[in-house]
């Protein structure tokens, strides 16, 4: 099976955001870098599929130049080869994003030969567009579908599961096909002592995107409203006890 | 007149209990940028779906069937709403910002080549254009953007208009539409469904008592576990907990994880990150037990105990036995 999976890299999920003055971006000066969540556990779900039935898993992303650390990291855990679409432009919108991995899948495509599956996020953490991954599923002409935790591939179709409040609803998919994964549908390895050592060998291939615009424009970001603290403290230790199970026997839950 | 075209989210004719916030919502949106309020209901069920809509403002609901439509499916409903809303001229088309919701618009957007803006939470019209503000980092940013389109194509940040029917109910005249569809739209159809049953779900329990990385391991999990069946409640957990494989992911609360909405949510050692904060700021009350006066967690909680959790969640559950014990001996 042929697999590509489009990642994204974006400041590691930390507990503060700060803002630059501008309020144009994320002031990423005290914050690490990874690969988004729901596209981390993609790049797990293409690599044990692949252990299982053999084939390869390319990664894919649009970033800065410094986003080679995230497609390192993907070849640290099992991806066979990496693709990076440099850009200096930072934030570019869902259309213009999509547009520019489609010239590269079709150009991957022309050289070698189709992809089986292409994986992406359910939506990326920072922007949450939750689309870029169904417009390229359009322009490419495939079926998709996303919010999938769980993926069985059957020949030449894949079961794919979306999680509702009652169980599991189920899609089935003919190859090729492209499908949106959420965190969850599997726990990411973490790399190996070998794998970080390909992975800084690993050959980064570079492909010039094209920018484009679309009817979507950032104007600032903004830290939403702090609501403020009623808190209060009923102790310091174990002795607060009685006053908490008088709370749970207040609200008749004891 | 404008018309806002607002697609009501049923799963085989039982509407999703956020699509009512959405349609509040999309009247509030109608009225701001003087639109006619209609709405779309696709497929299997929808006759059912579309009964008292005309109470939440509906001018019209329009009925999509196809024999095709037998269940839910992205491609099917795009195609149908994007058909429909060609039909009608629709100058906006509105859905809530659900896992489904943002699905079809994306496929809407994708066929129109017209931007789509997901999850927002105000907008206003600002000349030919809307500015909005919407959720980034799952609620930890808020964005303005701008969006010029000649239909604008958005959807509604899930719980943030609080659902209330119109005080002037509309006239809501059902009308049919029949898209035009072939076998290649259904490709992507729901196939089938699995039922899951378990006792206490952690969606619905009364109670959560969670744990995050303040718990340490797997094995300290036991009494996260303790308390939680004293209260007949269900366990919950932060991300950095399933990420360590302590426990499954099917326990995670949180924007990537379950919805909770319990009488009482018991942090026991999570710092309250708003990735968490957003699966469980619906709780009616938070008792917050950290070691960290200043956790994001504690300072937004009801209640805090300051200390360390594998003393304090003991102790909680030793008392609720030795007051069952002395009920128990005062009944006996
Ligand atoms: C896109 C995205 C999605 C995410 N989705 C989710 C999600 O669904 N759910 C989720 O939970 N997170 C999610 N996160 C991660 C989130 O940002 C936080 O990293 C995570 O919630 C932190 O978990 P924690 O509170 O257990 O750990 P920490 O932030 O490390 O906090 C540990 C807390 O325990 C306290 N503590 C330590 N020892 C003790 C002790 N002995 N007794 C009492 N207190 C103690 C500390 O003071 C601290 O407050 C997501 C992040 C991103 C970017
Ligand atoms: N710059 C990018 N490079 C590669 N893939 C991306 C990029 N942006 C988004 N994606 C993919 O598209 C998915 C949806 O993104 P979004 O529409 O921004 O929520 C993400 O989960 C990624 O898989």
């Amino acid at each position: 099976m042929r697999i590509l999976v489009c990642v994204k890299r974006v400041p590691a999920p930390g507990a503060k955001i700060v803002l630059t003055p501008d309020g144009q971006d994320i002031d990423a000066s005290l914050l690490g870098f990874a690969i988004s969540p729901h596209e981390e556990c993609a790049v797990e779900e293409a690599v044990q599929i692949v252990e299982r039935e053999g084939g390869s898993v390319t990664v894919m992303t649009l970033g800065p130049p410094e986003a080679a650390e995230q497609l390192r990291a993907a070849v640290a855990v099992g991806a066979t080869s990496v693709v990076l679409l440099p850009t200096d432009i930072p934030d570019w919108d869902p259309v213009s994003t999509s547009a520019a991995l489609v010239s590269a899948i079709s150009r991957l495509e022309d050289e070698e030969a189709p992809f089986d599956l292409i994986l992406f996020g359910n939506e990326s953490a920072d922007s949450g567009g939750y689309q870029v991954g169904i417009r390229v599923a359009r322009s490419l002409g495939r079926p998709m579908v996303t919010g999938i935790k769980g993926i069985d591939t059957e020949g030449d179709s894949v079961a794919a599961r979306r999680e509702t409040p009652s169980g599991w609803e189920v899609y089935r998919l003919p190859l090729p096909a492209m499908v949106g994964v959420k965190e969850g549908i599997n726990l990411p390895r973490y790399p190996t002592l070998k794998g970080r050592m390909a992975a800084r060998r690993a050959p980064v291939a570079t492909m010039d995107p094209a920018a484009s615009t679309s009817g979507q424009s950032k104007v600032m970001l903004m830290t939403p409203p702090d609501a403020g603290s009623a808190v209060e403290i009923l102790g310091e230790g174990p002795e607060a006890a009685p006053a908490i199970v008088d709370i749970m026997e207040g609200l008749g839950l004891v | 007149m404008n018309i806002l075209l607002y697609l009501v989210e049923h799963d085989r004719g039982r509407i999703d209990e956020t699509a009512w916030g959405g349609m509040t919502g999309a009247r509030l949106l109608a009225e701001r940028t003087a639109s006619e309020l209609h709405a779309v209901v696709i497929g299997a069920g929808s006759e059912a779906a579309a009964d008292g809509l005309a109470a939440y403002g509906f001018e019209q609901v329009h009925v999509v069937r196809h024999h095709l439509l037998t269940d839910y499916g992205p491609d099917a409903w795009a195609e149908s709403l994007f058909q429909l809303a060609g039909s009608v001229g629709a100058g906006a088309v509105v859905a809530t910002g659900s896992d489904r919701g943002n699905e079809v618009m994306a496929q809407v957007g994708a066929r129109a080549d017209l931007a789509m803006v997901a999850n927002c939470l105000e907008i206003e019209q600002d000349g030919d254009d809307w500015l909005m503000t919407r959720v980034r980092w799952g609620g930890s940013l808020h964005e303005r953007a701008r969006l010029s389109a000649p239909v604008k194509l958005v959807t509604i940040a899930p719980h943030s208009t609080e659902a209330a029917p119109s005080d002037q109910p509309a006239a809501g005249i059902v009308s049919g539409f029949t898209p035009d569809l072939s076998e290649a739209d259904a490709v992507t159809m729901v196939v089938d469904r699995v039922t899951v049953s378990e006792g206490i779900t952690l969606a619905t329990a009364p109670v959560v008592v969670s744990g995050g990385r303040g718990v340490g391991s797997a094995e300290a999990f036991d009494i996260i576990e303790e308390l939680a069946d004293l209260l007949g409640g269900a366990v919950g957990c932060s991300r950095v907990v399933t990420n360590n494989g302590w426990k499954n992911h099917k326990f995670q609360v949180g924007q990537t994880g379950t919805v909770v909405a319990p009488d009482l949510y018991i942090a026991c050692g999570i710092s309250g990150a708003i990735q968490h904060w957003v699966g469980m700021m619906n709780a009616k009350n938070v008792l917050a037990i950290n070691i960290d006066r200043d956790a994001p967690m504690v300072t937004k909680a009801d209640w805090a105990v300051i200390a360390d959790l594998h003393q304090v969640v003991p102790a909680i559950s030793e008392e609720i036995l030795r007051r069952r014990t002395l009920a128990a001996e005062d009944s006996g």
